[in-house]
């Protein structure tokens, strides 16, 4: 069997593809070939030895589907593969809407629906979790700036104010939260969400559902240490039946079809648990589920192969992981290559 | 006649690719790039190279002027290649 | 001679870290030989350049696509062709043949409309400025006019009194849909209740007779969800005046803005990945339909107003290469004789640019600019794009919406716009200006003709 995994930038803001292959290498199971799909010949996963038996380059998102089908088309005639596992946020439209047609060419995948996807946007997000009654921070959207006046009505300073799809700052006054507001609007444009601030901690759930609604497992994880760029370098797994109940939830009413990652805070204040935000694919940390019991990975990689999986019960408390960078060593030649080839 | 020489610790792979050991950058070149630079090298002049090119390749002398002079200039503008 | 070497440019790229993937920019550029089976050399040796060309067939299939679409979940559907998405008379003809009515927003307009032999009855008639003679002589032929605001609403009263005519009348909604920026400043405000009064006076007044609803939420709307909270804020104002007035709509116009599959600026990922469909907007506006119940001679019709969805991937702007130059940061430009003036669109599209003819697989970033002596005349700032030599011919996708309306006269003349019919045999729809189409309007006062 063939696999292929793109991702492979375990840099400082890491993608997925390195920690999942890891994942799937640790179930006794696991005999198949690993193909890497890459986006810049420098990512480290391709100099990692033994991690993929060969590399391709394929073209960024941003350049067309199009394009992207082109080369996937090729590189299935050199290598008929059975399973793609796209781990990166970016990507994943675009496999959505590949689904069909590279199903047509042998490759299987296993992802959420066009619209599942959506669910996620920040705006939505809101909408969903009051009509299933999971708790999400306060929040309204703003156009103007004249509508910051309105923050004192239904909040308390501080609040943050983020942008539709990136960026958030804590503010404490009307100032602050001018300020805010055209450095995220002349960014990602309008419109703004003012949500309310919570203070706690936050927790994290690495988990995959199967498409009907049912969970196949689900782990939790406190983020032990979190560098200035705001990642997780150290975790540890916890279990709260709360957290897994309402991760539960949210994956029946979406009827979720993937893997994802919940990110919730615990108010400090009411000890209740707030959903920030999902990501619609396995996080970073997902080596983590494996190594506590639950190879979330790996049953993903059954369900894309149409196989039956029995949901995971429990996992031990207690695993840590701590990330490390680590340098690679090699020669030119091989940069040379896969810059020149584009395949290695 | 100007003409241009690419310093000696400068070499390019069979596969176009050129390191510049001083810096650590590294270029790409494409088929023509690269039968260009192997001329430079050889010390021809950019007329020896320009007939060269002619016998070999469909092009017309106007075109095949301009592109040269164009990709000069971007060799020199990488410190790929030095005025003499 | 035939056994010599084919020859490519030569280029040069320094490997950065982000700019390696050759493959994320090569296979980009496809070369476009052809429009409907029609060499673009051969267009261009006919009709010269730049060229904007139309595709018959194409505004045919996406009608056809999008009125099957609705149809089959919804039983009455009427499209009216957007005039300003693109007023050229064959444009409009080759829509009206697929059965489309008018949507106008001026006296101009109208005008181009009722020329082309649309009875005044399917001409749905929109837009904050109708000026007097205007609405009088849209009730004398029974148009359906779109009431924007309380001023127009008060001198159709006084005009329908005066005539002791009637007029067909819907009012056009704005709303909330949870999408910015909001349109609030057309129509009547549904969340204040501007709306619902509007509609009181316009049934406690003899001579109007109100005959739909009307709403139009944005343009390039990228999310199918914000029509169906429009439909169901209309259907709400309808379901009002069934229960108080006992009143059935003609119709329901939802207006258009659906997305094409042009990227903005800015934007990441390609609009072809995250536009929605036409069947997930259809799918929107229809399950907020459900909501209304009675027979089906009660069931209003369903009004679409859809413009840039139906023509934008039906135009092409053929162009050709004026020079190759490099700019002193070492990036080269390639500069076309199409510029902003004619390619309104590029100030917010990433447009789709192909060569017209194959080319070597090297790419390098370039920027575009326009023929105009202007700075602002710029095209593309960066794309990556294949080496093309001087008079070589580009092609330009989904050029079809406002382009050919928004387009202006500035220091050169407007080009030609062929259509290539259904048969494959192309006809002039508009002839390129010259110098008498421009001076004609213009009048040189006696005491200034003998400057000498």
């Amino acid at each position: 069997m063939k696999l292929a995994i793109t991702g492979l930038n375990a840099t400082d803001n890491p993608g997925p593809g390195v920690p999942l292959i890891r994942s799937l290498k640790h179930s006794e199971e696991f005999d198949a070939e690993i193909i890497g799909l890459i986006y810049d010949v420098l990512e480290p996963g391709i100099y990692m030895e033994n991690l993929t038996k060969k590399n391709y380059l394929i073209p960024y998102p941003s350049s067309g589907l199009e394009n992207l089908y082109e080369r996937l088309s090729y590189i299935q005639q050199q290598e008929k593969i059975d399973v793609i596992i796209p781990t990166l946020d970016s990507e994943l439209f675009g496999f959505v809407k590949l689904e069909d047609k590279l199903e047509e060419l042998g490759i299987n995948m296993f992802l959420p629906t066009f619209e599942q996807l959506n669910i996620r946007a920040k705006d939505k997000l809101f909408d969903f979790c009051s009509d299933n009654e999971i708790n999400v921070p306060k929040n309204i959207l703003v156009s103007s700036i004249s509508e910051l006046q309105k923050i004192p009505e239904d909040f308390d300073y501080p609040v943050v104010v983020k942008g539709i799809f990136y960026d958030a700052y804590i503010v404490n006054n009307l100032e602050e939260a001018k300020t805010a507001f055209l450095k995220i609007s002349s960014k990602w444009g309008l419109p703004i969400i003012i949500q309310e601030y919570l203070k706690g901690d936050e927790f994290n759930v690495v988990a995959l559902g199967d498409g009907t609604g049912q969970t196949i497992g689900a782990v939790a994880m406190r983020k032990l240490y979190i560098t200035d760029k705001g990642k997780g370098w150290a975790g540890i797994t916890i279990f709260d039946n709360n957290l897994i109940e309402i991760s539960k939830k949210v994956i029946e009413r979406i009827k979720w079809r993937s893997g994802m990652e919940l990110e919730f805070i615990r108010s400090s204040e009411t000890g209740q648990y707030f959903l920030l935000e999902i990501n619609p694919r396995f996080p970073v940390w997902v080596y983590l589920a494996p190594n506590a019991g639950q190879n979330l990975p790996y049953a993903l990689l059954q369900l894309a192969l149409g196989n039956q999986v029995q949901p995971f019960d429990n996992y031990k408390v207690g695993t840590i992981f701590v990330r490390s960078s680590w340098d690679l060593i090699t020669d030119i030649s091989v940069f040379e290559k896969i810059t020149t080839k584009g395949e290695i | 006649m100007k003409n241009f020489i690419v310093p000696d610790n400068i070499a390019i792979s069979d596969s176009g690719f050129i390191f510049l050991p001083s810096t650590g950058e590294t270029f790409t070149l494409n088929e023509m790039g690269k039968e260009i630079f192997k001329l430079l090298q050889a010390k021809k002049s950019l007329e020896e190279i320009s007939s060269e090119i002619i016998k070999e390749y469909d092009i017309d002398e106007h075109t095949l002027e301009r592109d040269i002079e164009d990709f000069i200039l971007r060799l020199k503008s990488l410190n790929l290649v030095i005025q003499v | 001679m035939s056994s010599k070497k084919i020859y490519e440019r030569p280029i040069i790229t320094k490997n950065q870290s982000g700019f390696m993937n050759k493959f994320g920019s090569s296979s980009l550029v496809k070369p476009k030989v052809e429009i409907d089976g029609v060499l673009v050399k051969d267009l261009v040796d006919k009709w010269g350049s730049p060229l904007f060309v139309i595709s018959e067939k194409q505004i045919r299939s996406n009608q056809r696509n999008a009125l099957r679409i609705f149809k089959s979940r919804y039983p009455k559907v009427q499209f009216a062709w957007s005039y300003k998405t693109n007023y050229l008379k064959a444009v409009c003809a080759v829509f009206h043949s697929e059965g489309s009515w008018a949507e106008v927003v001026s006296e101009f307009e109208y005008q181009k409309a009722r020329r082309l032999g649309i009875p005044g009855e399917n001409i749905i008639f929109n837009g904050p400025d109708k000026s007097d003679s205007a609405l009088l002589n849209a009730i004398n032929e029974n148009a359906k006019i779109h009431i924007d605001h309380f001023d127009e609403l008060y001198k159709l009263i006084e005009l329908t009194e005066e005539t002791q005519k009637k007029a067909n009348v819907a009012i056009r909604v704005n709303m909330d849909v949870g999408v910015y920026p909001k349109w609030d400043r057309f129509g009547f405000n549904y969340e204040n209740g501007e709306a619902w009064q509007a509609l009181k006076r316009i049934i406690t007044s003899r001579n109007l007779k109100l005959i739909g609803l009307h709403t139009h939420i944005g343009t390039y709307m990228m999310s199918a969800d914000a029509y169906k909270t429009a439909t169901i804020k209309l259907v709400d104002l309808a379901k009002g005046l069934k229960n108080n007035y006992n009143l059935n709509l003609e119709y329901i116009d939802l207006g258009g803005g659906f997305a094409s599959h042009n990227t903005l600026l800015g934007q990441y990922l390609p609009a072809e990945e995250v536009v929605p469909s036409i069947e997930q907007f259809a799918d929107a506006i229809s399950s907020g339909l459900f909501e209304l119940s009675g027979s089906l001679d009660e069931l209003p019709t369903l009004i679409l107003e859809t413009g840039r969805a139906l023509i934008d991937d039906a135009g092409y702007l053929i162009t050709k290469v004026l020079a190759n130059k490099r700019l002193s940061t070492g990036k080269r430009a390639i500069i076309i004789d199409a510029g902003v003036n004619i390619l309104f669109t590029s100030f917010w599209y990433k447009h789709k640019i192909h060569p017209a003819n194959e080319t070597g697989v090297h790419t390098e970033e370039s920027a575009i600019y326009g023929p105009l002596c202007m700075n602002i005349d710029c095209i593309r700032e960066s794309i990556v794009f294949p080496n093309v030599k001087k008079d070589d011919l580009l092609v330009i996708d989904y050029v079809g919406a406002y382009d050919m309306t928004q387009w202006m006269q500035f220091i050169n003349m407007r080009p030609n716009v062929v259509m290539i019919m259904q048969d494959g045999t192309v006809e002039l729809i508009r002839k390129s200006e010259d110098i008498d189409y421009i001076e004609q309007q213009e009048i040189l006062p006696a005491t200034l003709k003998n400057f000498k």
